[in-house]
């Protein structure tokens, strides 16, 4: 089906139902109860952050899952397509598809340049390259290319890049939306469904990224079962062997680094679509290292494990930012007074501003008990069920059937 | 003239002179060892002939073109397949995997960016590594992960992947070394075969005495980076240059 094998389609599937129904499921809790404020995660800020954080980690791991390069410098390609689709919108107007395009342009010529200086070298070597590359871009974004009283004020600065009434927009139509838009659709538009107490928001920003989302997931399924896919893995396995069989690697990697590239111009692309504004920060190298960590919780070189962590990373960030002490005092009331402010004195660093804190001992006990990250984790659970099945089907049936 | 042809060939490491003007002619479809004691320069001479190392001066010429100054791809591309010491293989990928990469390398050249295409549509690829593999009777292990086959395993499916590509020459960087007899023995018989079967010229760097007498058409001796003699096994064998540079060391 579309050129996958059942497996693979089977998987695009479950991936497509998530993303149509993400509204819904990540809604649980009936509108106004405390839970629902504290833990639903249905709202079109989040959803979207989801969707377009999923496609930058599918994009990473094309490069770090496929060939194991370690780019430390990715959130420089994500911040260049921000800058270039806002761009977009000052010079032309509210329309996305050109401020995507041109996001995915600028971000692949940028990738381009980076890749051929650093994969001259490979792994320390080539980490630290990226990561120098990337710092150099996020501080000509932040001071040199943004000085609001120079004559090439690319950036803004700190302040960030965001469309003014003064800018030319010469596209602009009186009629259309005065936000993002595709085609005159405004990408802030949505409907609220509202069924008993629960209130679901459906918003054209969201199924927007879901569907870039899904083509993104698909045509790196094509890339990991391709030939070019295959090569990937072998530079990972051994380039010695790979130079002695007559491949050049040299290609192959830059190949890989400028998709990869693409894909992060996409999500910085989608990201100024969802809010038109561009600051130089998410190309700090702490943003980078953010990829690097939602890759490895999902799962290097998996093809669905990029989403799973870009979704994890993302919802415990939210929710663990939310608990502040009054939250923690609501829900600690059951206990005797003492004990209950010194639970909450407890609780507090880990919470609230602290998240990262809860958010890092996750990290550590996903590496430490799941090295292959929650994919392996799904895997195990697979197993345990397969197990199961195979005593009872093997009690009820003739057994010595053939294992695995 | 031979298929490969070194000539005046020198390269020195700082103050060590690791080759002093070797000559060597391999003719086309024979088998040729390269011996001698530890130090006595074999495998800077082969790197010499993959590209790892450029000579500082002499040439090499294979098939009548210099590989000198190209890169290990571009002379594997020309019909020089290598062998290494400790089998090289892809651990991470399965057997057969393994083998559609010399067969990809063949068909598409050093680069091609087919990352839409599906591996499993290849019909000419996978035909072509089941071929490989059938060769080399591993046929029945191509879903194994390769890097759970035993040393012999590894080092026939590393002969097989640089077979795959119909080199015109093979090299062969001790290809026994820390193996047990047993295996040893295998590859033997692994070589012969190749040298019997097929049109192919094998040049072998070797320790192992028993290997190259019971392999090689012809022998040159290297001492100290110089060629010492070059001639047939039996001549070799009674040679007292020869016993006194190595064999007497190596008790035949």
């Amino acid at each position: 089906m579309l050129g996958l094998e059942k497996k693979d389609f089977a998987l695009l599937l479950i991936v497509a139902a998530m993303v149509v129904f993400a509204p819904f499921i990540l809604n649980p809790f009936p509108e106004g109860s405390s839970l629902a404020q504290m833990f639903n995660a249905g709202y079109p800020d989040l959803m979207q952050r989801f969707a377009i954080f999923g496609i930058l980690v599918i994009g990473f791991n094309i490069l770090f899952g496929l060939t194991g390069y370690l780019s430390f410098g990715h959130a420089a390609f994500l911040g260049a397509g921000s800058y270039a689709a806002v761009w977009m919108f000052k010079l032309v107007g509210y329309d996305i598809i050109p401020a995507i395009l041109l996001a995915i342009l600028i971000s692949g010529l940028f990738s381009l340049l980076v890749g051929y200086v650093s994969l001259r070298r490979s792994g320390i070597y080539f980490s630290i390259l990226t990561l120098a590359l990337a710092q150099m871009m996020f501080n000509m974004a932040y001071s040199v290319l943004g000085n609001p009283s120079s004559g090439y004020n690319l950036t803004n600065g700190e302040t960030g890049l965001q469309v003014y009434n003064s800018d030319p927009q010469i596209f602009l139509s009186a009629a259309g939306p005065n936000f993002p838009n595709l085609l005159g659709f405004s990408m802030r538009s949505e409907t609220h469904l509202l069924i008993g107490n629960w209130d679901f928001t459906l918003n054209a920003g969201y199924y927007l990224s879901g569907l870039l989302l899904l083509i993104s997931f698909y045509i790196s399924i094509r890339i990991f079962r391709s030939p070019f896919g295959l090569m990937l893995r072998a530079v990972k396995s051994n380039q010695q062997r790979l130079h002695y069989t007559g491949l050049n690697t040299r290609p192959y990697t830059l190949a890989a680094f400028v998709i990869s590239g693409m894909y992060a111009g996409l999500a910085g692309g989608l990201l100024a679509c969802m809010d038109p504004l561009a600051g130089a920060e998410r190309m700090h190298w702490t943003a980078s290292g953010e990829i690097v960590i939602m890759s490895i919780l999902g799962g290097v070189g998996t093809l669905i494990g990029p989403i799973l962590g870009a979704g994890f990373n993302e919802y415990f960030k939210n929710i663990l930012s939310k608990i502040n002490d009054s939250v923690l005092h609501e829900w600690m009331a059951f206990l005797p007074d003492g004990f209950e402010n010194i639970m909450v004195t407890l609780i507090h660093p880990f919470v609230g501003k602290g998240w990262h804190l809860t958010l890092g001992l996750l990290f550590m006990a996903v590496i430490i008990f799941l090295p292959g990250g929650l994919v392996e984790g799904g895997q195990r659970i697979g197993k345990l069920f397969r197990r199961e099945k195979a005593n009872t089907s093997s009690a009820e049936t003739t057994p010595s059937r053939e294992t695995e | 003239m031979g298929i490969l042809e070194v000539k005046g060939v020198n390269k020195r490491f700082g103050g060590l002179q690791a080759l002093g003007d070797v000559n060597l002619s391999v003719q086309e479809n024979s088998v040729h060892a390269i011996i001698g004691p530890n130090g006595a320069g074999k495998s800077t001479l082969l790197n010499c002939l993959v590209g790892k190392l450029i000579p500082d001066t002499g040439s090499v010429l294979f098939d009548g073109q210099s590989v000198l100054g190209r890169k290990p791809y571009e002379i594997n591309q020309m019909g020089i397949s290598r062998v290494f010491q400790t089998p090289e293989i892809f651990g991470e990928l399965s057997v057969m995997e393994n083998m559609m990469i010399p067969c990809f390398a063949k068909r598409d050249g050093s680069f091609a960016l087919t990352a839409f295409a599906a591996v499993q549509d290849q019909k000419d690829i996978i035909e072509h590594a089941m071929q490989a593999l059938e060769d080399m009777n591993m046929a029945d292990k191509r879903h194994m992960h390769s890097s759970s086959l035993s040393r012999g395993d590894k080092r026939r499916l590393e002969i097989g992947m640089c077979l795959a590509q119909k080199p015109r020459l093979l090299l062969l960087d001790e290809p026994t070394a820390g193996m047990a007899r047993a295996d040893t023995n295998n590859t033997i018989d692994l070589l012969k075969e190749i040298r019997d079967k097929r049109e192919i010229t094998i040049a072998i760097i070797e320790h192992d005495m028993h290997v190259v007498f019971s392999l090689a058409e012809r022998i040159t001796v290297l001492a100290q980076g110089r060629p010492l003699v070059e001639d047939t096994p039996e001549n070799i064998k009674g040679h007292p240059k020869v016993r006194e540079a190595y064999l007497g060391e190596a008790q035949v």
